[in-house]
């Protein structure tokens, strides 16, 4: 079941097309990883999907119908990228008017601010301006705003900015929380790390476009080059390394980098060693990292083969 | 709750609760008050007890001065005026008149060691020519009664409009002019409060989150609305503390004073206390020839107009400015420069309300907030035919659309474009592109 799906989306600027012919889906509570280099599309992406921007062309459904603003902007939590909080104001006011704003009664809203503030441990800056906390603090302050009125879709554009480790796996953590109970997140950023450690698929966009989209693993699965990393207890020499079932990228100490070549299988490399009494410590498969396919991948787009 | 009502909520309770707000509401007409106020007690505060010492070497005054209040004149004989120490006897000052050529009267002289006031000195000034003009009349032969009887005192009554309804041109000057000052300020003031406002939230980023919970024309309609509520708490707030002013101003003032005032204002031309009785006067006057609930209505009706009119402006000037402020002041100038044209044309109107001039910038929505308050003490529908009226405001209403109309698309771009300065030749552009 998907909570949105996304039709030929299309939008353009005066001198540019932002969005040019995208589709895709998200699954329902999956973690979904919007990525690309700055000015690929990603904000204009988010922005028609929150209901800032109309689309020139395409459509977008949600729940299975075509996406309201008025109705569907309830159900959205959004932190965009450059966040913002009235700076004047105190960080409990601020965070039930934004609550309020998305719908929510008083009486509930402070409830769940009180439940939020003890979760991440921030009740004591209630009555705090915002202009007084650090900007780490403010993040915190800014997630909570986002969250509060458990959307059924989270939009978060690169969460992790600005924040130091501790409360970074802090924000982590909730966020996979937040997924496990059901909540579809949008996750965009070019921190290709991230990505791999909390998406289960992903959209990689440059210049408008769709470069590819699918699940993670899939994804580097499909892209691997047949490397393998052999772990051993003792270098062979090097006459003892010939063999035309692979060819070694690079050696390191007690371990090779080897790619496998056509028609031979992994066994025969194991054989191989084996063979020669090499003894074999570990053996592992290199997948290549999303930040690897996304750089080929841009790459490629920038420098077409003739 | 409706999102458009939290955010009026918010934008006026941010403003109303702070400090400022209080301070600006009650100190503006305290000032008011003051420039008022401290001229009438600064004309009577000669009127504390003095005693004056007359020597009178005529025989013609002997007992003719009037004590008044807080003025008491002593006659005293055989004392050489040089040597006299009368502050040494208690005495304020020393008038000596010697012994006088009725024709030619010379040499009346008041000594004092400060200042005498302005009270004292017209009092005297007026006793004595009252007396030697009795006088003359007496050696002439002519009866004082007959003579009085002969004056003509014939007041005109001067109205206008088709109703004949009286009016007063120098009151319908001084109100005009005022409410179409005032009406400018407003314009100003808060036109530049929702410019700071909007700048506000685009550079602190908020602009975005709010706009993914409301619309950008919701963010931007609460918040004119919310400062027109400011605008209008700070009217009201004014109008009662103006109308407790009126009955707490005769408090100030002795009974007498105001008696003087109201009915001996024209025996006492330049004398006793002139400048007070003239205050007094022309607030008692205006209160009554001026029609105050059309003025005050119409002030409401153009405030908010006008407000309307140039807010929904002044927010689209806050969406297009970037980081730096001095953006701002570039921006701005499109929009301030009607608003100083229309107070230009306001000064010319108070003076001249029938003109042209007149007529046009109180029908045109740029300028009518103030030219048509300026015309409007005049008297309608005598200067102001009933039909200006209504032009006048129905042209504002629908100006007032349009421009928030127009405003709106260019806020709801320029409030999320970031980097680019912008200028006002590509914003227009906006308001033909759809969303």
């Amino acid at each position: 079941m998907n909570l949105i799906e996304v039709k030929n989306l299309r939008k353009d600027y005066a001198t540019h097309k932002a969005v040019d012919d995208i589709s895709f889906v998200i699954p329902r509570g999956s973690i979904f990883g919007l990525l690309g280099p700055n000015g690929a599309g990603k904000t204009t992406l988010l922005r028609m999907i929150t209901g800032i921007f109309y689309p020139d062309h395409g459509q977008i459904l949600f729940n299975n119908k075509p996406f309201d603003p008025e109705r569907d902007i309830q159900s959205i939590g959004y932190m965009p990228e450059e966040r913002g909080l009235y700076k004047k104001m105190k960080v409990g006011e601020q965070t039930l008017y934004l609550a309020q704003l998305k719908g929510m009664r008083e009486k509930e809203a402070k409830e769940k601010i009180k439940y939020w503030f003890d979760k991440l441990d921030i009740n004591t800056w209630y009555n705090k301006k915002v202009e007084e906390l650090s900007k780490g603090m403010q993040q915190k302050v800014q997630f909570i705003s986002t969250i509060i009125h458990n959307p059924s879709l989270l939009i978060l554009d690169e969460p992790f900015s600005g924040l130091d480790p501790i409360n970074a796996n802090l924000i982590k953590q909730e966020i996979f929380d937040l997924s496990k109970s059901g909540t579809t997140i949008i996750f965009s950023t070019h921190r290709m790390e991230q990505v791999e450690e909390i998406c289960d698929r992903i959209i990689l966009v440059n210049k408008g476009k769709k470069i590819l989209d699918g699940e993670v693993k899939q994804i580097r699965h499909d892209f691997k080059q047949h490397l393998f990393r052999i772990g051993v207890g003792t270098m062979p020499n090097f006459a003892q390394m010939a063999t035309w079932h692979f060819s070694i990228i690079k050696q390191e100490d007690h371990a090779y980098t080897v790619k496998l070549s056509e028609g031979s299988t992994t066994n025969d490399i194991l054989m191989h060693f084996i063979k020669h009494d090499i003894p074999i410590t570990y053996f592992q498969e290199i997948l290549p990292s999303i930040n690897e396919v996304f750089i080929n991948k841009v790459q490629e787009m920038e420098q077409p083969l003739n | 709750m409706n999102k458009i009502l939290l955010i009026i909520k918010r934008e006026f309770l941010t403003r109303v609760r702070k400090r400022s707000f209080l301070v600006v509401t009650l100190l503006i007409p305290v000032f008011f008050a003051g420039l008022l106020v401290i001229p009438i007690l600064i004309a009577t505060s000669g009127s504390e007890d003095k005693r004056i010492a007359v020597v009178d070497d005529s025989h013609l005054f002997l007992g003719r001065f009037p004590d008044s209040k807080g003025t008491y004149y002593k006659y005293l004989t055989n004392i050489k005026v040089d040597t006299f120490r009368y502050e040494q006897y208690g005495y304020s000052g020393l008038l000596y008149i010697p012994d006088l050529d009725i024709k030619r009267p010379s040499g009346i002289t008041y000594y004092s060691s400060g200042q005498p006031g302005i009270g004292v000195e017209s009092n005297i000034t007026k006793h004595v020519n009252d007396i030697i003009e009795e006088k003359r009349l007496e050696n002439a032969g002519i009866d004082r009664e007959k003579l009085f009887a002969a004056k003509s005192d014939i007041s005109i009554d001067f109205k206008s409009g088709a109703d004949g309804k009286k009016g007063n041109s120098a009151v319908a000057y001084g109100v005009g002019y005022a409410s179409g000052f005032i009406i400018y300020i407003i314009l100003m003031f808060f036109g530049m409060a929702v410019m700071r406002g909007v700048m506000e939230e685009k550079v602190s980023r908020i602009a975005e989150v709010m706009i993914s919970s409301v619309k950008p024309f919701q963010l931007m309609m609460g918040k004119i609305i919310g400062i027109a509520g400011v605008g209008l708490l700070q009217f009201l707030i004014w109008v009662v503390l103006i109308l407790s002013l009126q009955l707490i101003l005769p408090l100030f003032f002795s009974a007498e004073t105001l008696h003087a005032a109201t009915q001996g204002g024209g025996v006492m031309q330049s004398g006793g206390n002139a400048a007070a009785i003239d205050a007094i006067e022309k607030i008692r006057y205006v209160i009554g020839s001026v029609n105050w609930t059309l003025i005050i209505s119409c002030f409401i009706f153009y405030f908010l107009g006008g407000y309307l009119f140039y807010s929904a402006l002044f927010a689209a000037v806050g969406s297009l400015v970037n980081e730096d402020p001095t953006d701002a002041q570039s921006l701005t100038f499109p929009i301030t420069l009607p608003i100083i044209i229309g107070l230009m044309i306001m000064i010319s109107t108070v003076q001249n309300p029938d003109s042209q001039l007149a007529f046009w910038g109180s029908i045109i929505p740029f300028t009518s907030p103030m030219v048509m308050m300026a015309r409007l003490p005049y008297g309608v529908p005598g200067t102001v035919p009933y039909w200006h009226l209504a032009l006048s405001m129905v042209l504002l209403i629908v100006g007032f659309l349009g421009m928030t109309w127009m405003a709106g698309k260019i806020y709801r771009t320029g409030i999320l474009m970031y980097g680019k300065k912008i200028t006002w030749k590509e914003a227009i552009k906006w308001i033909g592109k759809k969303n």
